[in-house]
């Protein structure tokens, strides 16, 4: 018979707290989640538990039956990781009911990321909960909070600003492509130059529903070899008229010394395209893309500190929505508080149901 | 006017309901995320009850009219104002531009409460408008309507000015954040621009089939400052098919037309003849 309250608990550690050498320690693959969640299903007293193991954070929360049933959690992730109790002391957070509610919910909204807002994180915990829930991990404890965490995470999106504007060079290049041509499925991409910084800007359009890529390159060689990676068409860049005002998007990162695209081109290629603007991103240093071409009526220029500043700014307005979006979730921390508190006190024990 | 104090505060109520919508709609921008489901709800509710009480105000003008209101600059201007918002909620979803209807609700309330503050507007009416003829009712209607359709136009035309001014000085902008891209943008205008010359058109077609047979009923200020906006936004979209005028050009232009749209209804309006009966029958 149970006499003493359960406790809802957090043990873990975070970029805000452990050093990458920790993390990189703590990490948990199948195998030591596994072997983890064995010894927590031999210990006393541990009713619920669920691992959310991201590259930031590594994240024990259960239910225990006491304080005393606890204390096995460190050695056991001391024993299975090779993490020594000193690092572990100085990297983990041991947080408790309310404060475990609280943080849960801050890291599914993306507001305890390395990157506020980000979104990844909250399919990252959601595949945590359904790994946990499938193995007949959790209970209606940890049930009832991981459900709530997402509904909160959703919330917050929903009413702040907190995931607004992108945040790399790569996205921020999409998303100013959006606010010009709308739907990106029939946008015609040109990179000029196969760097890799170039690539990784067409995996970013091509997520985003772009299907037609050019590769130009100085020689045909390197532009197939690009093209073949980033799945276009590789052309050279004597044909470089022809391919501009044929693209709607450009994307320049060639080492070359000097520009690649004088505004005469864009000027000659523009007269070609009637009404549908150009987006010239300039990603090389120096530039590839001369600055007067930004003065041509419908044509769109952006270099890297273009890029930079937006990225930038977006970030800011996200820390800026931060206070805002805790002080929702501090409302919704305190009502499912009022909810869990009394189930912590009824008695289920994972080793019973399994 | 003393003697429409149940319709003006009707038209009030409208304004006020637009007001109400527009401001809602800011609230949204200077967070700086797209309007909610809820919000979008709140947003077309409000200019629904506003459209509704002004639709409302002006039957009741009409019914004491016995035609469509439009007996003096008062009318036509809250004519021009629900014929925005009614094409907002027709063109609204078929384009489904975002931020569209906080644009209509600031520019509805903007015209109705214009008209609704200067009361010298509204201080004189005429009287037998259309002389009984119901195909002069259409002109006029339909006139006016293709002005609430120059309206959206215009208002499309600030929205993509504001985007490509925010793209070209790289001015990431609450309000650019949350606009439709320039294209989308650009192509809605070609639309919006040749469904307004296409109604003004046949409005003027009609009032010509009756112009001609009593060439008298109308003065020459009137028919000249008509026939000018009409040419005016037929040489723009000729412009604009050949692809001689388009983007920001095409922008500029139709809200200066619409500018100069608006001040021709002085004369317009000025140049009427009020006691003229015009019907076939009566030749």
């Amino acid at each position: 018979m149970e006499t003493h309250p359960s406790v809802l608990f957090l043990l873990g550690a975070s970029h805000h707290t452990a050093p990458l050498a920790v993390r990189e320690k703590l990490a948990l693959d199948d195998a030591r989640a596994a072997a983890l969640a064995e010894r927590l299903r031999q210990t006393p007293g541990v009713k619920e538990f669920a691992f959310v193991n991201t590259c930031n954070r590594m994240e024990v929360y259960g239910v225990a039956a006491d304080r005393s049933a606890l204390a096995a959690l460190p050695a056991a992730l001391c024993e299975l990781t090779g993490c020594s109790p000193a690092e572990l002391e100085a990297a983990a957070r041991l947080r408790q009911n309310h404060e475990a509610i609280a943080h849960l919910f801050e890291v599914a909204s993306g507001l305890d990321s390395q990157i506020v807002g980000e979104t990844e994180i909250l399919g990252q915990v959601k595949d945590a909960y359904d790994a946990a829930l499938a193995r007949k991990w959790t209970g209606p404890v940890l049930n009832r909070v991981f459900q709530k965490a997402f509904q909160a995470a959703k919330h917050v999106r929903t009413e702040t600003a907190v995931g607004a504007g992108q945040i790399s060079i790569a996205t921020v290049a999409v998303d100013l492509a959006g606010k010009i041509f709308g739907a990106l499925d029939k946008t015609r991409i040109l990179v000029v130059g196969a760097g890799d910084i170039g690539l990784k800007t067409v995996q970013a359009f091509q997520s985003r529903g772009a299907k037609s890529i050019t590769v130009a390159s100085r020689t045909l060689a390197r532009a197939e070899a690009a093209a073949a990676q980033a799945g276009g068409w590789p052309a050279s860049l004597a044909e470089l008229p022809e391919l501009v005002a044929a693209a709607d998007v450009i994307a320049c990162s060639t080492s070359a010394p000097g520009v690649v695209i004088p505004a005469a081109l864009a000027a000659g290629a523009m007269k070609a395209r009637s009404s549908r603007p150009l987006f010239l991103i300039d990603l090389a240093l120096p530039r590839d893309v001369d600055p007067a071409a930004a003065d041509l009526p419908n044509v769109y220029v952006y270099d890297l500190d273009d890029l930079a500043e937006i990225a930038e700014e977006n970030l800011a307005q996200r820390k800026a929505e931060v206070a805002r979006s805790r002080a929702i979730l501090a409302g919704r921390t305190a009502a499912l508080w009022h909810q869990v508190a009394p189930q912590l006190h009824g008695p289920r024990d994972v080793r019973a149901g399994s | 006017m003393s003697s429409w104090p149940t319709d003006r505060l009707l038209l009030w109520a409208g304004a006020l309901l637009y007001l109400a919508g527009f401001a809602l709609g800011c609230l949204g921008v200077a967070r700086r995320h797209a309007p909610g489901a809820g919000q979008r709800v709140l947003l077309s509710a409000l200019l629904a009850v506003g459209l509704g009480l002004q639709t409302a105000g002006l039957y009741s003008r009409g019914l004491v009219a016995g035609g469509c209101p439009l007996g003096n600059k008062f009318e036509i201007v809250q004519f021009v104002a629900w014929s925005a918002t009614v094409l907002y909620f027709v063109v609204g979803p078929a384009f489904r531009v975002s931020l569209l209807g906080l644009f209509a609700a600031g520019y509805a309330a903007l015209l109705a409460f214009v008209s609704l503050l200067i009361p010298q507007w509204d201080a004189v009416r005429g009287e037998k408008l259309f002389g009984q003829n119901p195909w002069i009712e259409l002109h006029a209607a339909l006139a006016v309507f293709s002005y609430g359709v120059f309206a959206l136009l215009a208002m499309t035309s600030v929205m993509y000015l504001v985007q490509n001014w925010s793209l070209k000085h790289k001015r990431q902008t609450n309000l650019a954040w949350l606009l439709p891209s320039v294209v989308q943008l650009e192509q809605i205008n070609y639309r919006l621009l040749l469904a307004g010359v296409v109604i003004l058109s046949f409005s003027l077609g009609v009032g010509a089939v009756w112009w001609s047979r009593d060439t008298s009923s109308v003065d020459w200020a009137k028919l000249i400052v008509t026939l000018a906006v009409w040419a005016a936004y037929l040489l723009v979209l000729a412009l604009r098919g050949l692809g001689r005028v388009y983007a920001t050009r095409l922008a500029w232009t139709c809200l200066i037309l619409f500018v100069a749209a608006l001040v021709s209804l002085g004369p317009v309006n000025s140049s009427r003849h009020h006691e003229v009966i015009l019907t076939p029958e009566s030749r």
